[in-house]
């Protein structure tokens, strides 16, 4: 029945895909992102750029506020919860969540251990910088996975790093031969049947995004160039001057990422984008929580 | 293959396996080519409808559809494929006289796996449904239905049209593929 229940979570994430997840506060902003064609929400108090400046320890939102926002939609909806925090997952999981994320987003919980994810039946996405961390997820459990980035700062180059680092990864286990893959599983920290799968597959045994600093439709067809199979956008969307119009123009940048035409109309006229910090400007890297 | 958004390579390997050569539709440019049947996959209806709007798709293919092309939906694609959401007229392609109702049976919790016969096709067909809608009726003498699940109907044909709440392209199952394939179009009168 487990086994069954993780292969159900995998296929969610697998109707996900070509998607764009959005991050909201509010139901109104809910309710602007389906309208806009986003393939599920993102549930969360502040977003990352907010939890940024405001310091202190982040935690899960209010179950309140993402009931509201559940009733608002009838697309999917995620909440994130502190990496480690299992009571926090279970509450989620308690008001019948479609996806939690495991989010180093918010403070850790756990400095050590991430949450065991068999032992629940919603699925959980996990970030990851390297094929090592996003393999250790699978094997706790997660039934997708994405890059951690740099949330809340607009600026998309650790996505893009943490993107080109997997599938280089991955391409190189691709060449291996089967007699070295034991030792590239210890070198990478992650289980051998894993390390065996992506060699035989050439991809992760789960869905793939991309998130963190995504701000623009060439931000999200960029990164789908790189081989996302699809993009959260977190501070993105709400912290720019336009929401609604960059929302759905970067739906289509995430359909269309190949054509150069499109995404020169879909760039237009967009107001103001996040302002947007530099990686070198921040003091927290959340990319670092939880490896 | 419709490829806005949603499971369409999953479709795409099971045709290829039958043999069938497929291209993917992201755009207007794209639709122009010649093809021999449509199939709408998995994933979210109200991302796809607002992509076949933007892209202005959504006119095309209906009349594609209204002409005889043959077109397959699974799931998202059964929900754009209807012309009814519990008994209101809803936005979308609405070529086949069916009424859903969307995330019939909850959220991610509810979603299930189950087995079945569909009629014409194979007496124990796996089902995968993920997060599925379900058809409340046919309006229409001309719906076969050829599926039923629990009392509610989950897989229906309309002549050149198909249509399962569930998902055959997450199985290892080509049965309902290849059903599909061996469809002739055919003109249907609009109403």
């Amino acid at each position: 029945m487990k086994e069954n229940r993780q292969e159900l979570n995998r296929q969610l994430a697998q109707m996900l895909k070509g998607g764009v997840i959005m991050d909201v506060t509010t139901p109104e902003q809910a309710r602007i992102a389906e309208e806009a064609g986003a393939c599920a929400v993102m549930a969360l108090e502040r977003i990352p750029a907010d939890i940024r400046a405001a310091g202190g320890v982040s935690r899960m939102s209010d179950p309140k506020m993402i009931r509201g926002i559940q009733e608002a939609v009838s697309i999917p909806v995620m909440a994130k919860c502190r990496i480690g925090h299992i009571a926090e997952a279970q509450i989620l999981q308690a008001i019948e969540i479609d996806y939690i994320d495991e989010s180093e987003v918010l403070s850790p919980a756990d400095n050590i251990y991430h949450i065991d994810k068999t032992k629940f039946d919603v699925p959980f996405v996990c970030g990851a910088k390297n094929l090592g961390e996003a393999l250790r997820r699978i094997a706790e459990g997660a039934t997708m996975i994405r890059t951690k980035g740099e949330p809340g700062t607009g600026d998309v180059v650790q996505a893009v790093s943490h993107m080109r680092l997997m599938q280089s990864e991955i391409h190189r286990l691709v060449s291996m031969s089967e007699d070295e893959l034991f030792e590239a599983a210890k070198q990478l920290q992650a289980p051998y049947e894993l390390v065996k799968f992506v060699h035989e597959n050439g991809k992760l045994p789960v869905v793939n995004f991309a998130a963190g600093g995504v701000a623009t439709p060439a931000d999200a067809a960029l990164m789908m160039q790189l081989g996302a199979e699809g993009v959260f956008v977190g501070s993105g969307i709400f912290k720019s001057g336009n929401p609604q119009k960059r929302a759905a123009a970067i739906v289509q940048a995430v359909t269309n990422y190949q054509d150069a035409k499109l995404l020169a109309e879909l760039s237009e006229d967009l107001g103001e984008a996040m302002v947007g910090i530099n990686e070198q400007e921040i003091e927290l890297l959340m990319a670092e929580r939880g490896k | 293959m419709l490829a806005l958004q949603g499971a369409f390579i999953e479709h795409e390997r099971m045709l290829e396996r039958l043999g069938v050569e497929t291209f993917e539709v992201r755009q207007l440019s794209d639709w122009l080519q010649p093809k021999e049947g449509l199939i709408i996959p998995g994933g979210e209806s109200t991302t796809q409808l607002r992509l076949l709007n933007d892209l202005g798709l959504l006119l095309p293919i209906r009349q594609a559809i209204l002409d005889g092309l043959p077109v397959f939906g699974t799931c998202a694609g059964l929900i754009l494929l209807a012309k009814q959401e519990d008994g209101l007229p809803r936005e979308g392609l609405c070529t086949m006289d069916i009424d859903v109702c969307r995330n019939a049976y909850g959220r991610q919790l509810g979603s299930f796996n189950a087995r079945g016969k569909v009629n014409g096709v194979a007496e124990d067909f796996p089902m995968t449904y993920i997060r599925a809608p379900y058809i409340h009726r046919t309006l229409s003498p001309e719906v076969e239905i050829l599926s039923e699940a629990d009392g509610h109907i989950v897989a229906v044909r309309q002549g050149h049209q198909l249509a399962t709440a569930f998902h055959p392209e997450l199985t290892e199952d080509d049965r309902l593929h290849q059903y599909f394939c061996d469809f002739e179009g055919y003109t249907i009168k609009e109403g």
